[in-house]
């Protein structure tokens, strides 16, 4: 019985951390912010050099051979640091690609897993697998991240497959002005695309595929939930009014300890969502939906909280916390919202 | 991670499984046939090692090293079984684990065994009038007479208060001394003239505390637990042997599944309540706060076993048990509608019905206090777990 991170995971965390502290310090995000691009390639290649493209493969297919539960422990790691970048959807392409009994796709397999090749998720409709109505020949797709630089796309394609999808010939890209500046989207067009068939609609793999992705975000925005309460507990020490640290003030400090319980018990339940995906528990699906929803909700809440509990500079561009608060928004919105999360669990509990 | 005990822990639960298969046959026993078939069946299972597993053999414990996954095991099978464990309460919860490391032997010899036998059974005598979240500010005085310590004053909120024959209480016998280190730690008998107790009626309408009057009650003095003057030390002593336990024993996740019962028995326009998708959305919605408390407990469980502390988790599993039962009671009251006009019966008497949530609903917010109060965990959550400033007004504390 061992229910909390092992050394491993720990290790794996710390390196994803220090390569980050690294390539995207404050000032690297505050020009990204500021920019118009939708990918960064410095951080990238930092992060693809961990291993983090082959995180989920097999081992005796070149990968790390771990689980969703490593994947997510990575995931909250970017979302701490608004690592852009579709990392998630990355760590899954090269599974999903594996997975198939498409072999001609397998030929992207090594760049996957190197991160040469940049992959990205484009599900359309309403996010929902059975939502999704575009094709390799035809259709569009909202809320791409990353697309300008994506070299595959992992298709949501119409009632519930997957296909992978080159970029190039066939797929026009039209950016969106994006609320979250990190994870900068675009509308991606498909016309006569090449693409590989991966899964067809309605294969299970797609929907397990559907809720490792939720538990990615969910992890995302735990990492970006705990960001917001340390920022906040550290400048609570720090700021002095009426001659003492605010932190002092029993005001504001139950305002932060209410901030830390919104976080800290969640991440277990992040865990738990890993753990069955990896276990194949018959509550996997629902604990994925539930984990996105909760996580989702407390993000957003413990991201507005941050702001009230830093007065005037939480409030101001430069200071930066706004990326984050921008980064619940998308937590919150992207592959469903809480409400539609809820409803499913609700339907998978039987009730 | 990985969820499941392991084959040495298996290998455990089936011995314990036979065992209470073997030992445990209550079969029609009724009353005192009952009590004393369940007073022999503790001692046998004492013998095999699973109950009183902290207390030394030599006071009539089994004395096995501290092992919560076997603990675990041990709580899973006795609750499979129906089968009693050890006699809980203030007593084997406070009390002996104090003694057990501030006691002298005599104490020991004294105390600890009647208690566990359910003779002796004890109320906490900490909280009085004047003296809630401030508890070193205690008021009721001892003075050390010959060979006795005289008591005066008045403690409240003692549950269990109807039954108990002793008391555990903070006393302050050193006027002169600090506010922390005036205060000593003395076991009174609560079967004596200067003794007089009475029932506090809560919003529910029972009486669950009471409180008690000292006019001039008297305690040898031997019954003093520690030093003069070191009794706020002496009561944070606390059991942490085996002290993780997995989810149920809160019961967050019972109530829950109730919460679930009662909005499919309810009906909301013409349909069960369930199936409305308003419903759905507020149960869905405090089930996230159900599973993370949940799923913490098995984090506090599995970092107890590895011998690593519980950190910031641990100082938030009551608050957030507080939060989540008002939560629960705020929905019910949703889902029980006009129900709530009505009083429930006692709780044990049939034919109650949705208005029996109305317990639960009143019941939340005596959580919000019993404990140590909602506002007194956000600050040991800002302070011990984030590490915020102490507030000056209770610098004291040491």
């Amino acid at each position: 019985m061992r229910f909390h991170p092992s050394e491993e995971q720990l290790a794996i965390q710390d390196a994803v951390r220090g390569t980050l502290a690294d390539v995207w310090p404050k000032e690297r995000l505050e020009k990204f912010v500021d920019g118009e691009a939708d990918f960064d390639p410095d951080s990238w290649q930092a992060l693809m050099a961990l291993g983090l493209g082959g995180l989920l493969l097999p081992e005796d297919q070149g990968g790390a051979g771990l689980g969703l539960l490593d994947a997510a422990m990575v995931a909250e790691v970017a979302g701490q640091a608004a690592a852009p970048g579709p990392i998630g959807a990355q760590m899954l392409a090269a599974l999903i690609v594996s997975k198939s009994d498409n072999q001609e796709a397998k030929a992207h397999l090594d760049a996957l897993t190197s991160g040469e090749a940049v992959a990205t998720f484009a599900f359309g409709g309403a996010w929902l697998p059975e939502s999704w109505d575009a094709t390799p020949e035809s259709g569009s797709v909202r809320f791409v991240q990353s697309a300008g630089a994506a070299n595959l796309f992992v298709l949501g394609t119409k009632g519930g497959g997957i296909a992978l999808v080159e970029a190039g010939e066939g797929v026009t890209i039209e950016p969106v002005k994006s609320s979250d500046r990190s994870r900068r989207l675009s509308t991606v067009s498909f016309s006569g695309a090449r693409a590989y068939t991966l899964f067809e609609a309605g294969d299970p793999f797609v929907a397990r595929i559907f809720d490792a992705a939720l538990v990615l975000v969910a992890a995302d925005a735990l990492g970006g939930a705990q960001y917001c309460v340390d920022l906040s507990v550290a400048y609570a020490k720090e700021r002095e009014q009426f001659g003492q640290p605010i932190g002092r003030f029993q005001a504001l400090k139950h305002q932060l300890a209410q901030m830390a319980l919104e976080v800290e018990p969640a991440r277990a339940l992040v865990w738990y969502a890993g753990y069955a995906h990896d276990a194949d528990l018959p509550d996997a699906a629902r604990a994925a939906a539930m984990a996105k929803a909760h996580l989702a909700d407390r993000f957003v809440s413990v991201a507005r909280a941050a702001v009230a509990a830093h007065g005037g500079i939480g409030y101001t561009w430069e200071y930066g916390l706004n990326n984050w608060f921008r980064r619940s928004l998308f937590d919150r919105a992207y592959l469903g919202s809480p409400a539609v999360h809820r409803a499913r669990a609700a339907d998978l509990a039987g009730w | 991670m990985d969820l499941s005990y392991g084959a040495e822990a298996e290998a455990f639960r089936t011995e314990v499984r036979d065992f209470l298969r073997a030992t445990w046959q209550p079969g029609a026993l009724r009353g005192a046939d009952l009590k004393a078939y369940i007073t022999d069946f503790r001692g046998k299972a004492t013998d095999a090692g699973y109950l009183y597993r902290a207390i030394p053999k030599a006071f009539g414990g089994s004395e096995q090293p501290a092992d919560v996954v076997r603990a675990q095991v041990i709580r899973e099978e006795f609750g499979r079984a129906r089968a009693p464990m050890e006699i809980t309460g203030n007593g084997m919860n406070m009390l002996v684990p104090t003694l057990l490391e501030k006691g002298t032997p005599e104490q020991k010899e004294l105390f600890i065994r009647k208690t566990m036998s359910g003779e002796y059974m004890w109320g906490q005598g900490y909280s009085e009038p004047g003296t809630g979240s401030d508890l070193a500010s205690v008021r009721t005085k001892g003075e050390l007479v010959g060979d006795e310590w005289v008591i005066n004053g008045q403690k409240i909120w003692t549950s269990q208060g109807d039954r108990a024959t002793h008391m555990f209480a903070l006393i302050r016998t050193e006027p002169q001394a600090s506010k922390h280190g005036g205060i000593s730690y003395l076991l009174i008998d609560l079967n004596q003239p200067g003794v007089t107790r009475r029932p506090i009626r809560q919003m529910t309408g029972d009486a669950g505390f009471y409180e008690f009057f000292f006019d001039n009650a008297k305690t040898p003095a031997s019954w003093l637990i520690g030093e003069r003057g070191d009794g706020w030390n002496v009561s944070r002593t606390t059991l942490k042997h085996e002290r993780a336990a997995i989810g149920s024993a809160t019961g967050l996740g019972t109530q829950f599944d109730k919460l679930v019962e009662l909005a499919r028995e309810v009906t909301r326009n013409g349909k069960p309540a369930i199936q409305d998708p308003e419903v759905r959305q507020a149960l869905t919605r405090i089930e996230g706060y159900v599973m993370a408390h949940r799923y913490s407990s098995y984090r506090l469980f599995s970092l107890a076993a590895a011998g690593e502390d519980g950190g910031l988790v641990q100082s938030m599993m009551k608050l957030l048990l507080t939060e989540t039962g008002h939560e629960m009671a705020l929905a019910a009251q949703e889902l029980i509608g006009d129900d709530a006009l009505v009083e429930p019966a006692s709780a044990g008497t049939r034919g109650r019905g949705p208005e029996k949530w109305l317990d639960q609903v009143m019941g939340s917010l005596g959580n919000s206090i019993a404990g140590g109060t909602t506002n007194i965990q956000r600050n040991i959550i800002a302070e011990r777990g984030l590490g915020l400033p102490r507030d000056l007004a209770m610098g004291a504390e040491k």
